[in-house]
């Protein structure tokens, strides 16, 4: 088994395995501890970054190119309220266009 | 059966809409799935490696995590450590499902696999425990069935694609990211932790292994979470 199929599989296992233990969470837990708040917050800084990382980072190294004018236009899309696919699409098509006249 | 048992009967219409929100959410949602798909395979997976994580993690977020991670020449431990992070709030929602749903045995497994964003939304958007559960089963399982057939056709298209820079790809995954955290940030306190996780992230991307940046960002909701909450509700009644 590659490397690759260890990293999938032992991936899904977590979200998996994680999904399966909320089952057996009693609900008082959630509202003592102030959980779910920090969890939510959790979930943003992860969305946040890896966004970022994929928007700009270059292997260690930062590179700002077409990429960042496709985020650009994503977020436009989002604030216009465009259906997630529709973002996608046109996030990948200004990528692809810039680099086709040869910019980023 | 007869209008003159009025709560049946509007019990029968909350069911009704729950059963067609959890279709529609389940279009909806399954459309984006030939985007990971074609993303996953654009990282260097596989189309059945794809699929597995449609099939049995199921989970959005953190199958872009996965793959966005790898894509990014991050370690395996980096991309499952970011996965299972972002996964950690399905486990919240089976916690407040459990009580709605009352499942046990296969059923109970059954349910936790279908544990997301979409059937949390839609069964929690009703107040009676029927129409909650209807929409729970209805939400998850249209969106699991639309999910992987749209992320077969993604990861086979994108085989057939060839370099993923020029169709964009990298900048779609980017996007994808900024779609699912968009919803998030209407509160004062997510976006200054979504403002300082992209800070933390690209500061330390120079300087530590690829995947790693992503994971020290969580720390930034332990800092804002931490922070007295009356820190940002004063902050958003100034602006």
């Amino acid at each position: 088994m590659t490397g690759l199929w260890v990293t999938v599989l032992a991936g899904t296992g977590a979200c998996l395995g994680l999904k399966v233990l909320g089952t057996y969470v009693p609900r008082t837990w959630l509202e003592k501890a102030k959980v779910a708040r920090l969890m939510g917050l959790v979930t943003v800084a992860l969305l946040a970054a890896l966004m970022a990382v994929q928007a700009a980072g270059d292997g260690q190294g930062l590179r700002l190119d077409a990429r960042l004018a496709a985020l650009a236009v994503a977020a436009i899309a989002l604030w216009r309220r465009l259906p997630f696919i529709v973002v996608v699409i046109l996030a990948a098509a200004t990528a692809a266009g810039l680099r086709a006249l040869g910019i980023g | 059966m007869n209008s003159a048992n009025p709560p049946d009967d509007a019990s029968r219409q909350a069911r009704g809409v729950a059963i067609r929100q959890g279709v529609s959410v389940g279009v909806a949602t399954g459309l984006y799935g030939i985007s990971f798909g074609a993303l996953a395979v654009a990282a260097g997976l596989s189309v059945w490696q794809a699929q597995v994580l449609s099939l049995v993690m199921f989970t959005g977020g953190s199958q872009f995590a996965l793959v966005g991670v790898i894509g990014a020449g991050g370690l395996g431990q980096a991309a499952v450590a970011s996965a299972a992070l972002l996964g950690a709030r399905n486990a919240l929602y089976a916690v407040q499902l459990g009580p709605v749903l009352g499942l046990r045995g296969w059923r109970r497994l059954l349910g936790a696999q279908v544990t997301i964003d979409e059937s949390t939304a839609v069964a929690m958007a009703h107040s009676t425990q029927a129409a909650r559960r209807t929409g729970f089963w209805w939400a998850g399982a249209s969106v699991w069935v639309c999910w992987n057939a749209m992320t077969l056709a993604g990861a086979l298209a994108g085989d057939a694609m060839g370099d993923p820079k020029a169709w964009g790809l990298d900048a779609a995954a980017a996007a994808a990211f900024l779609g699912l955290l968009w919803p998030r940030l209407a509160p004062r306190e997510a976006q200054a932790t979504a403002a300082l996780a992209v800070v933390i992230a690209l500061a330390l991307t120079p300087f530590v292994t690829p995947g790693a940046p992503v994971l020290l960002a969580a720390l930034a909701a332990l800092a804002v979470g931490l922070a007295p909450a009356r820190f940002f509700a004063a902050e958003s009644e100034a602006a």
